[in-house]
């Protein structure tokens, strides 16, 4: 086999088995996830009448939305309210590509693509997103979805804001914007929440803790708003705007939503753990390399991350009350763009006083197949 | 089809077109009666710009079952269980204010037993409706029914109390004039003071949630202000009011029933915007434990019947009366003019949430849509009480 | 380099190929409705719509979405400098300053739009 059908073939292997074996079956178990947590929470059962503790629910579930029927209203604008449930699923599923989800397995990197501009293609491709849910409350023609599509309009350019400034500390660290390097940097030296892992004796490395938990709190609240859930779920806000922007919405297309956001909520959570909580790593577990079974181990362990991430999204989501639009436009723009803001220039100063610098990983290694040396990026972004 | 459609809009086209030019284009939206947080059949025409409310107009009667005038044709014990279905949260207290009207007009004793079942059941009302108000009013503000369903938790205790009594949770028709329907064994009132002593726990437990939460702070601190001028001349009463400082409740003001016999104090607010009126509930829930108390300490053995009330052929005299009492939501009261016959020639319900409802135009104005939600949860209505 | 996107266009593919196969099988195993005039009408909480279905909007959301762009290319400048930012500080201070000149120059506007009121929803 020449290596470039290997490539491919390998390249397929991952996405379908991601997509399909673990993104999807995930989707729809965080929805029963959700029914059944809350259901805890609340003192409830939650479902239990399809299968064993109810977890064919989600196969109804499925099943139901396929065979519901399929209608589309006379007053939509057909062609766009089509689009728009795929317009909000393709963004997260397709994020995901670049997420290094394990180390290797057999020789080849657990990474669909291993590009160089990962955050920022992160960040291109997610904020696809809200136009599924612009188009979506635009082409409804009616009201309410009209308002949800263009509260969520703002909300999530918003918070977008809050979102690309959070992890810019971390790229003051690492000088380089490929994800598998954020990994692993964070396995050489310490999750970026414990970044004084890896250098105990330096208080300069204590000090950096501080304003990478201010990012990765700023971080992970934008998540939350980027995918509109509670506290910030006003594009839906059920009990304000009915349905928000799928109020028209019926059969499929409404679940091509659904599932969007919960699919969304996956990606968020697997860029958090790959930018602050350490990747597939964990602390005493090797890598691919020592043996195909420790490669399955460390893809188990990231998504093992992922799912307590998502045992907290549900968590909040039955804890808090919901902002109001102007108080969530006030912390995004006022509280967090300052706070992130200054967060950088604090990472910047203690880097200036920073001597010497850190050790910088894999860039000897890397600059000849199609890593970044530091200096010469400015180009390749633009 | 298409004619019912133009019947539809003919008959609900708002007869003032909220549009004005001055203001430039106001985006009008109907919320309800079909809204997910209208608490039943209740519609709003509301004209927004952006998130704001500029004009609001309430609209109701969706539920219209005309209460009035089939009491009017039905014997006086006949209404009895048709209050039940008023505000379907407190039936009890619906009953003691039907109650206390008739006895008012025909002159009718109570025995002291009863007197004191009532202040029990009254209290247990208010406690659980007080409790589902704030579950509901935090689901209103999209906590997704976590605060609901704890204190559902609570309620449940109390209705399966009252079902154990009255063979009914919700539509108990306990009351009669002249006492109640069964008495309470020893039993029941040790199971009912279990569950008052109990209370307290989930009160702690629930405050801990709510009271000092940032987003409901941000969410209900001067949200919806209710100046005491203005509630007083739009006859506000209950928390409502109470909640913007004005010290009126008729428990203290009336004296009915046996309250003057009890030790309590009225809460009042400083603010009259939402977190007073949420406050309030609560307030009132400890005061309600603590009249509970003292009437599981007092209550005496005895009849619970006056004998001499013929219930079933009831004739009072000719005369009218009106008979109030401090309901959960308000003063509810029932006018009743009587000519002798078997029927009253009138009969007359003044609803709290329909009154206390009237100035939510004037509590929205300048708010934003999610803030209308929060302030109508605040108002504590119950449709069929509204729409009678 | 073009190697390295080859994944993205394949994942795209099979996300795009999901959501369309999914919503044609829904088409294909849907059970088609009767169509009535109700049915059809955009859903106002069970009442027959008032006014127009997309009015003009608030001006306040095409201020957010101005104000959006702005700062959006504004962080966009920041990533080459944050990448750049470890190998150069050493010895080169100015690569701290020019930012933070930048960057407050940024903050000059961004004060003037708040000062103005543009989050302010109330009036």
């Amino acid at each position: 086999m020449n290596p470039t059908t290997f490539f491919i073939f390998t390249t397929l292997l991952k996405i379908v088995g991601i997509v399909f074996v673990v993104i999807l079956p995930m989707v729809s178990y965080a929805v029963y996830a959700e029914r059944k947590v809350s259901a805890l929470i609340q003192d409830r059962l939650g479902p239990n009448r399809v299968g064993p503790a109810g977890l064919f629910q989600p196969i109804a579930d499925a099943m139901k939305f396929l065979l519901k029927e399929d209608f589309t209203p006379a007053h939509v604008n057909k062609f766009y309210y089509w689009l728009a449930p795929c317009l909000a699923m393709v963004p997260a599923i397709t994020t995901i590509a670049v997420v290094p989800f394990g180390s290797t397995l057999f020789g080849v990197p657990m990474v669909i693509a291993d590009i160089n501009v990962g955050v920022l293609f992160v960040f291109a491709i997610a904020s696809l997103g809200v136009y599924g849910i612009v188009i979506g409350g635009w082409a409804s023609n009616s009201k309410y979805p009209f308002l949800g599509g263009v509260r969520s309009t703002s909300q999530m350019i918003s918070y977008e804001l809050s979102l690309g400034l959070a992890v810019i500390p971390i790229f003051l660290l690492i000088g380089n914007l490929r994800l598998t390097e954020v990994v692993q940097y964070q396995i050489d030296h310490g999750w970026m929440i414990v970044p004084f892992a890896g250098d105990w004796r330096n208080p300069l490395a204590w000090l950096l803790a501080i304003p990478m938990w201010i990012s990765f709190a700023v971080f992970a609240i934008a998540v939350f708003a980027e995918t509109n859930r509670l506290p910030f779920d006003l594009p839906e806000a059920e009990t304000e705007l009915v349905g928000g922007y799928h109020t028209e919405y019926s059969s499929m297309k409404f679940a091509l939503f659904f599932l969007g956001e919960y699919a969304a909520m996956i990606t968020g959570s697997a860029i958090i753990v790959t930018l602050f909580l350490g990747g597939w790593h964990f602390p005493g577990i090797p890598d691919g390399s020592h043996g195909w079974i420790f490669g399955l181990i460390n893809i188990f362990v990231f998504f093992a991350k992922i799912v307590v991430l998502l045992f907290i999204f549900i968590w909040v989501r039955f804890t808090l009350p919901r902002f109001r639009y102007d108080q969530l436009m006030r912390l995004g723009w006022v509280f967090f763009f300052e706070i992130a803001l200054v967060n950088i220039f604090c990472v910047a100063a203690i880097l200036a006083f920073h001597a010497p610098p850190f050790p910088k990983h894999g860039l000897q290694a890397d600059e000849s197949d199609h890593g970044i040396p530091g200096g010469k990026m400015g180009p390749a972004v633009a | 089809m298409s004619a019912i459609v133009e019947t539809i809009e003919a008959m609900e086209r708002p007869p003032v077109t909220m549009t004005s030019r001055l203001e430039g284009e106001l985006l009008e939206v109907s919320m309800g009666p079909q809204h997910p947080s209208t608490h039943g059949v209740f519609r709003m025409n509301v004209a927004l710009d952006g998130e704001i409310v500029r004009k609001l107009k309430p609209v109701f009667g969706y539920l219209h079952r005309n209460h009035e005038k089939i009491g009017e044709n039905t014997s006086y014990l006949g209404s009895m269980p048709y209050t039940d279905r008023l505000d379907y949260f407190c039936s009890m207290t619906n009953n003691w204010a039907y109650a206390l009207s008739v006895e008012k007009l025909a002159g009718i004793e109570v025995p002291e037993r009863a007197e004191y079942l009532r202040v029990v059941l009254a209290e247990l009302t208010r406690l659980q409706n007080h409790a589902s108000l704030l579950g509901f009013l935090l689901s209103d503000m999209g906590a997704w029914g976590t605060p609901l369903m704890y204190a559902f938790r609570e309620r449940e205790k109390i209705l399966d109390l009252f079902e154990s009594l009255s063979g009914s949770r919700m539509m108990c028709d306990y009351m009669r004039f002249g006492g109640c329907r069964v008495d309470a064994s020893a039993e029941w009132l040790a199971r009912a003071k279990e569950i008052v002593d109990r209370f307290p726990n989930f009160l702690d437990e629930f405050e801990k949630l709510i009271v000092e939460n940032e987003i409901l702070i941000a969410r209900t601190q001067n949200v919806g202000k209710l100046s005491p001028q203005l509630a007083i001349s739009a006859g506000i009463t209950g928390p409502m009011l109470r909640a913007c400082g004005v010290n009126y409740d008729i428990r203290k003001v009336d004296g009915y029933g046996y309250y003057p016999r009890f030790q309590f104090r009225i809460p009042l607010g400083e603010h009259g915007d939402t977190y007073d009126r949420l406050m309030m509930r609560a307030l009132e829930m400890r005061e309600s434990i603590s009249i509970l108390n003292q009437a599981f300490e007092q209550i005496p053995a005895g009849p619970i019947m006056n004998p001499k009330v013929k219930v079933r052929a009831f004739r009072p005299p000719v005369g009218e009366a009106y008979g109030r009492i401090e309901a959960p939501k308000g003063e509810l009261g029932f006018y009743l003019i009587s000519d002798g016959s078997p029927n009253p020639y009138r009969y007359r319900v003044r609803p709290p949430s329909f009154i206390n409802l009237t100035i939510l135009e004037d509590l929205c104005l300048g708010h934003t849509v999610a803030d209308v939600m929060v302030i109508l949860g605040s108002v504590d209505i119950v449709m069929g009480e509204v729409d009678r | 380099m073009l190697r390295d996107y080859l994944p993205v266009l394949l994942q795209i593919i099979v996300a795009v190929g999901f959501a369309a196969s999914a919503l044609i099988v829904s088409v294909l195993l849907g059970k088609a409705g009767r169509r009535t005039p109700i049915k059809d009408s955009p859903y106002e909480c069970g009442m027959v719509p008032i006014g127009e279905a997309q009015p003009r909007f608030s001006v306040r959301f095409y201020l957010i979405a101005m104000l959006f762009i702005l700062f959006d290319l504004e962080i966009v400048f920041m990533y080459p400098w944050a990448v750049v930012y470890r190998d150069m500080i050493h010895g080169h201070p100015v690569v701290f300053w020019s930012m933070l000149s930048f960057v407050s120059m940024l903050m000059i506007g961004y004060v003037y739009a708040l000062r103005k009121g543009v989050l302010d929803w109330r009036n």
